[in-house]
C-alpha cells in the first residue's frame, strides 16, 4: 500500500513538473530577436495601427476620439468576458514604460513583460506574423498617442481558463511563432495583401470558425462561423458561392473603403469599427487586401442557425 | 431613364405597402432594400462610374426620406425573431434611442435634399446623408451571413 501510494505521488510531481516545464512562457520563444536599428517610421506605424485595429478593442468605450487607447471594452466569450487592457503610452497604467523588445514580445509570443500569457483574445495568433520593423513602427506611434489614466479590471473567466499558466499547453499546440513568409511566385500586392490579411489585420480571428479550446480551425480558415462574442453568424469570406464568390476585387476593396457592399448595403455590426479603421489605410493596401481575399481557397461556409 | 426610376419606386411603395400589414419583417427588409439600392446608385455617381443625373439625386433623397419616415414603424414587439431577421434585441431594448436615429437621420436627409443640383454639393449631400447607415448598424443589426 505505501509503494502504491508513493507510486501515485511520484507521478504527480511528474506531471505537474511536467506541466510546469511545458508551460512556462521562456518557451516561446519568438520575440525574442534583437529590434531592427534605426529611427521608427511613424507613418507606417500609423497605417499598422489601423491595419491591425487596435483602437476597436482598445479605444476607451462610449467616446468617439479612437487614439484614447484607455481599455476597458468587454469581449463575451464562451471562457468568460475579457476586458481590454489600457495601451496607451500612460507609464504606470498603459505601456508607457515598456521597451520596444517588451512590446514585440507581446506582439509575438503574448507574453507580458512581467513574463505571463495573455490570453488569445489578444490575436497574437495573427500579430505574430508581423515583422519586427512594422511591430517597431506601430510602437512608436502609440507612444505619440494621448496617455489615459486608469487600469481596467480583470478579466472574468470560468475555472480553469483563470490558470493563465496553462495557456503555455495552449500556445505548444496552437501558436507556432512563425513571422510572415512572402510567396515568390507571386506579385508584390499579393504578397503585401496577404501580409494585411493574415497578419495585422486578422481577419481570419473573426471570420473562422473555433474549435473547443478556441483554435480556429485551419481546414475552415475565412469561411465564416458563429460570432465568437455571442448572437449571430460572422459572414464566408472566401470566393466561394455561400461567400465572396460573385464580388470583384474591387467590390472588396470598395466595401473596405465605404463599408458598402455591392447591393448598397451598409455593414453593420463591428465590421462597423473595421472599416473605421480599414478606411484610413492607402487605397493600395486595400487593394491588396482584396486581392489575397480573392485568391484564397473556395470554402462552404455554413449558415447559422435560423 | 427618369420613368424607369420612378416606376420602379411607385413598385417598392405598392410592395412595401403591402408587405407592411402582414409581416413587417418583409416590409422592412424591402424597404431597407430600396435604399441601398439608390445608396448604390448615388455611390456610383458620387465617384464618377455613372454621369451625374440630377433627377436621380433627388429621387435617391426621396427613397431615403420615405424610408426615414416609415422604418421605424415596421419593428413591432412581435417581430423580433423569424424571417432571417438581423435585427439586433438593442432595438427594443432602446427604442427611445432607435426612434432618435431615425428622426436625425431624416433631418440630415432635409438637407441634403437641397444640395442635388450639381455633382460637387450632390457628393457632400451623399456623403452627409449616408454617414448614418454604419453608425446604425453597428448598434442595431446583428452578424449575418
Amino acid at each position: 500500500m505505501k509503494r502504491v501510494v508513493a507510486a501515485f505521488g511520484l507521478v504527480a510531481i511528474l506531471t505537474a513538473a511536467a506541466y510546469w516545464y511545458l508551460t512556462s512562457p521562456n518557451r516561446q520563444t519568438a520575440g525574442l530577436e534583437p529590434m531592427p536599428g534605426g529611427p521608427a517610421d511613424l507613418a507606417n506605424g500609423r497605417a499598422m495601427f489601423f491595419a491591425g485595429g487596435c483602437a476597436s478593442c482598445h479605444a476607451t468605450p462610449n467616446q468617439d476620439d479612437r487614439t484614447r487607447l484607455g481599455g476597458g471594452l468587454a469581449l463575451h466569450s464562451p471562457f468568460g468576458a475579457f476586458y481590454a487592457p489600457n495601451i496607451s503610452p500612460h507609464p504606470r497604467d498603459g505601456i508607457g514604460s515598456w521597451t520596444e523588445q517588451q512590446f514585440l514580445r507581446a506582439m509575438r509570443a503574448g507574453v507580458s513583460p512581467d513574463g505571463r500569457h495573455y490570453y488569445p483574445s489578444f490575436p497574437y495568433t495573427s500579430y505574430q506574423r508581423m515583422t519586427a520593423a512594422d511591430i517597431r513602427d506601430l510602437f512608436a506611434f502609440i507612444r505619440t498617442l494621448p496617455a489615459v489614466e486608469g487600469r481596467v479590471r480583470d478579466h472574468e473567466l470560468g475555472f480553469p481558463y483563470t490558470l493563465r499558466r496553462g495557456l503555455g499547453l495552449w500556445k505548444l499546440a496552437f501558436l507556432d511563432g512563425r513571422p510572415f513568409v512572402p510567396d515568390p511566385t507571386k506579385s508584390a500586392s499579393w504578397n503585401r495583401g496577404a501580409y494585411l490579411v493574415e497578419g495585422p489585420g486578422h481577419c481570419a480571428e473573426c471570420h473562422s470558425p473555433r474549435n473547443v479550446f478556441g483554435a480556429v480551425i485551419e481546414e475552415r480558415r475565412f469561411a465564416g462561423g458563429p460570432n465568437p462574442e455571442g448572437k449571430g453568424w460572422v459572414p464566408n469570406i472566401t470566393p466561394h458561392p455561400t461567400g465572396l464568390a460573385e464580388w470583384t476585387k474591387g467590390d472588396i476593396a470598395e466595401l473596405l473603403s465605404s463599408g458598402l457592399t455591392p447591393e448598397g448595403d451598409s455593414v453593420g455590426s463591428t465590421m462597423t469599427a473595421v472599416v473605421r479603421n480599414t478606411s484610413q489605410l492607402a487605397e493600395a493596401d486595400r487593394d491588396a487586401m482584396a486581392e489575397y481575399l480573392r485568391s484564397l481557397p473556395p470554402r462552404e461556409g455554413r449558415k447559422g442557425p435560423r | 431613364m427618369r420613368s424607369v426610376l420612378v416606376a420602379a419606386a411607385v413598385a417598392v411603395l405598392g410592395v412595401t405597402a403591402v408587405l407592411a400589414q402582414g409581416d413587417p419583417i418583409a416590409a422592412r427588409k424591402e424597404l431597407m432594400k430600396s435604399v441601398g439600392a439608390a445608396t448604390r446608385t448615388g455611390n456610383q455617381m458620387a465617384k464618377g462610374e455613372i454621369p451625374f443625373d440630377a433627377a436621380k439625386a433627388k429621387e435617391i433623397m426621396r427613397v431615403y426620406a420615405n424610408a426615414a419616415d416609415k422604418m421605424h414603424t415596421y419593428f413591432p414587439e412581435n417581430s423580433k425573431t423569424g424571417g432571417d431577421t438581423t435585427a439586433s434585441p438593442k432595438i427594443w431594448e432602446s427604442q427611445a434611442e432607435f426612434r432618435k436615429r431615425f428622426d436625425d437621420w431624416a433631418e440630415d436627409i432635409k438637407k441634403a435634399s437641397a444640395q442635388t443640383d450639381d455633382i460637387e454639393s450632390f457628393k457632400t449631400a451623399f456623403g452627409n446623408v449616408t454617414k448614418a447607415c454604419g453608425g446604425c448598424h453597428e448598434t442595431f443589426r446583428i452578424k449575418r451571413n
